[in-house]
């Protein structure tokens, strides 16, 4: 369903094809195929193996296939602090991230449309992050934060930090993270929004009484709903699973462990794979409803 | 200046306007005064600057030179949300995410108008919507976002509604309804109507007066009769109605006419109804002034007479039919003649003689040479041609 935000329209499979033909169907055989192989069947063992029990035989430790629900119990109940925490995150980086991404989407797509060299440039930055690892930015803010790095020694200068405080591992440090990576995904849909927005809607606004700031809230914001659902989406999704920024070898610390964190360390150190199962659907379960609202509620369904 | 309905409408005064665009100049000079509660029309063919003069006035554009009156009130440096003024655009600009009556009641909330809704209400009842209040303009047919793009402006009362081509997308029938709509609400509610358009049917059924651009200039202005009956340059002539022109020298003047020699033949033209009365000049006749004759009329004082001619194309159109008569030396001449009995004689290929009343004639200030006036998508003939494809177009997508 949160996929459906995406796509340009919203019911091309209703659109019942008038003749019957073989074609089609073998057209998509190879993306169903993948579809099935690398998406349905890992979903399926998931969803088995969260359910799984736990059982003490000759070689110790195993797993067995059994309907364990308590396990999600287990799970929720363990985790909540780190759901929550995950949330808290992911909203608060998406919602940074758009008063950032914003306002560089309507700069390159609205102000500098007349200005095509001007407007490639600022593109250009906006996406040039990329041709950087993820990883290697990650670290380069961990050093930049770091206890003896420039941005502690400005704040000390300044009077704002103590000889006590620090920066990295802070909630501050992985909202930060999470809101760098995620920029451009928030900015490019927005641009594209706001690239086709026609000037003349607003001049119409502006013919009809409306003041400039009136007209932004009441004709441009609602016009580039699309591109804010489709940005949003893209940050918040990935964002609430991200275990990279709030690890505590970039630039979290065990206090600002989210929710990838645990189900990381509950699949490869301690291995409690069904527990890391549980968390994963309850993960996915959560996105998908609150998406799903999301949605719903900017009414950008006919939009989209 | 805002918050109230204009209480009637306003003098609109352009004085010394020119606009400059990177390249090119829209406008040169105007200077113009429309005289409250009048219905004004802008007439010119795509390109000629009308458009801009009106996008001037709205506050969308800056003028290059020159100061902008509303009311004897100097506008010229006020935000075009601060101006009595409304806009029905060419493209409707409706606001796709709003439903009919919202996109109708959005100026009277930015003016915190108690009762919008009401108002909006009541203004779609007469354009004949109020049934579609709720839906999006894209649920619309053009002619109804037209209608809509209409009483979004309408309703707002301003002191000077601008309308920019506001018809065009309409079918005949509709049209006709709308045009006699837009005059009974103007005389209904005194504003000032300033109307833009390319069609010149339109500006004369509608307008109290007209002004004729071309290339960023006014080249007549003056009520739709006087502009059809004493047109004072080639374009006018042409653009307006269609003309049948001669050119030649001035060979005699007397004290109310003086005497054009067309390829040797003589046409008399009345001396207050010319522009220019010596060397050469352009004159011309309204094809509908033109009498055929089988056989050369007399000569009489008041005549004109031209022939013989061959009639090379006859084509019938119900109310009348159109003669293209060929005459040796002056060419083609087109005439209008009523479906009498008589006009059974005047078939393709008759030799004919054509006449008309001296004071039927007119002279124009310049040449047809003059700076190629007659660039062929400008004409009327293409401009319906366009129009005729669109509407087709729009009928095909009805279907």
């Amino acid at each position: 369903m949160a996929f459906a935000a995406f796509s340009t329209n919203a019911a091309p499979v209703e659109a019942a094809p008038k003749k019957r033909s073989w074609i089609a169907p073998f057209l998509l055989l190879p993306g169903l195929a993948y579809l099935s192989l690398f998406f349905l069947v890992p979903l399926i063992a998931l969803l088995l193996t969260s359910f799984q029990a736990t059982e003490f035989g000759p070689l110790g430790k195993e797993f067995v296939y059994a309907f364990q629900w308590e396990n999600y119990v287990q799970a929720i109940n363990e985790y909540m602090p780190h759901i929550g925490r995950s949330f808290f995150y992911s909203i608060t980086a998406t919602i940074f991230a758009l008063l950032i991404g914003y306002p560089l989407a309507y700069l390159m797509g609205v102000t500098l449309r007349d200005f095509p060299m001007w407007k490639s440039l600022v593109l250009m930055l906006v996406i040039a992050p990329f041709f950087f690892s993820f990883l290697l930015r990650a670290l380069a803010w961990k050093q930049l934060f770091a206890d003896s790095g420039p941005v502690v020694g400005v704040l000390n200068m300044l009077g704002l930090f103590g000889p006590g405080d620090y920066l990295n591992g802070t909630d501050f440090s992985v909202i930060f993270g999470l809101t760098y990576t995620f920029i451009p995904f928030m900015t490019l849909p927005i641009y594209t929004s706001l690239d086709r927005l026609d000037i003349r809607y607003l001049e119409a606004a502006g013919d009809l009484y409306g003041k400039p700031a009136t007209n932004f809230w009441k004709v441009t914001i609602p016009l580039s709903m699309p591109g804010i659902v489709s940005g949003t989406l893209l940050t918040f999704i990935p964002a609430s699973g991200d275990y990279i920024n709030a690890s505590n070898m970039f630039l979290g610390s065990p206090s600002t462990a989210m929710i990838g964190n645990v189900i990381e360390s509950n699949y490869l150190i301690t291995q409690n794979f069904p527990i890391a199962a549980a968390l994963s659907i309850a993960l996915m379960a959560v996105i998908l409803v609150a998406v799903s609202i999301y949605i719903r509620r900017s009414g950008t369904e006919d939009l989209l | 200046m805002i918050g109230n309905f204009a209480e009637a409408g306003a003098d609109l005064e352009l004085v010394g306007i020119s606009k400059r665009f990177p390249g090119f100049t829209a406008i040169q000079e105007l200077d113009l005064l429309i005289p409250a509660g009048s219905f004004f029309a802008l007439l010119g063919p795509s390109g000629c600057g009308k458009t801009t003069t009106l996008r001037l006035v709205a506050g969308l554009e800056e003028p290059t030179t020159g100061k902008i009156l509303i009311g004897g009130k100097d506008i010229t440096n006020i935000k075009s949300y601060r101006r009595p003024v409304n806009t029905v655009f060419q493209s409707y600009a409706l606001f796709p995410h709003m439903t009919i009556l919202e996109n109708v009641a959005f100026g009277l909330r930015r003016r915190k108008i108690p009762n919008a809704i009401e108002l909006a209400t009541e203004v779609l009842k007469l354009v004949e919507l109020e049934h579609a209040a709720n839906r999006k303009p894209s649920q619309l047919s053009g002619g109804q976002q037209q209608r809509v793009a209409l009483a979004r402006a309408v309703v707002n009362r301003p002191a000077l509604l601008l309308l920019d081509e506001p018809l065009g997308a309409l079918d005949l029938k509709l049209r006709r309804q709308m045009q006699l709509e837009l005059k009974s609400i103007q005389s209904e509610v005194g504003l000032t109507f300033v109307h833009v358009t390319h069609d010149q049917e339109e500006a004369m059924t509608m307008a109290d007066t007209i002004a004729v651009m071309n290339k960023g200039r006014i080249e007549q202005m003056g009520s739709p009769s006087e502009l059809y009956d004493l047109p004072q340059t080639v374009f006018v002539a042409n653009f307006l109605g269609q003309s049948n022109l001669f050119s030649g020298k001035v060979i005699e003047n007397n004290a109310n006419s003086f005497t054009v020699d067309v390829s040797g033949k003589a046409v008399k033209v009345p001396t207050k109804r010319a522009q220019r009365h010596s060397g050469s000049v352009t004159v011309g006749v309204r094809p509908e002034k033109l009498d055929m004759h089988l056989n050369k009329p007399k000569d009489a004082a008041n005549l004109n007479i031209l022939g013989p001619g061959v009639i090379s194309d006859v084509s019938y159109t119900g109310v009348s039919s159109t003669y293209f008569v060929d005459v040796p030396g002056i060419g083609n001449m087109t005439v209008f003649a009523q479906n009498l009995e008589e006009s059974e004689n005047f078939g393709a290929g008759q030799q004919v003689w054509l006449s008309w009343v001296v004071d039927h004639t007119f002279g124009l200030a310049d040449m047809p040479e003059d700076e190629g006036k007659f660039v062929r998508d400008d004409d009327t003939t293409s401009l319906a041609a366009l129009e005729l494809a669109d509407l087709i177009e729009e009928i095909e997508e009805e279907m």
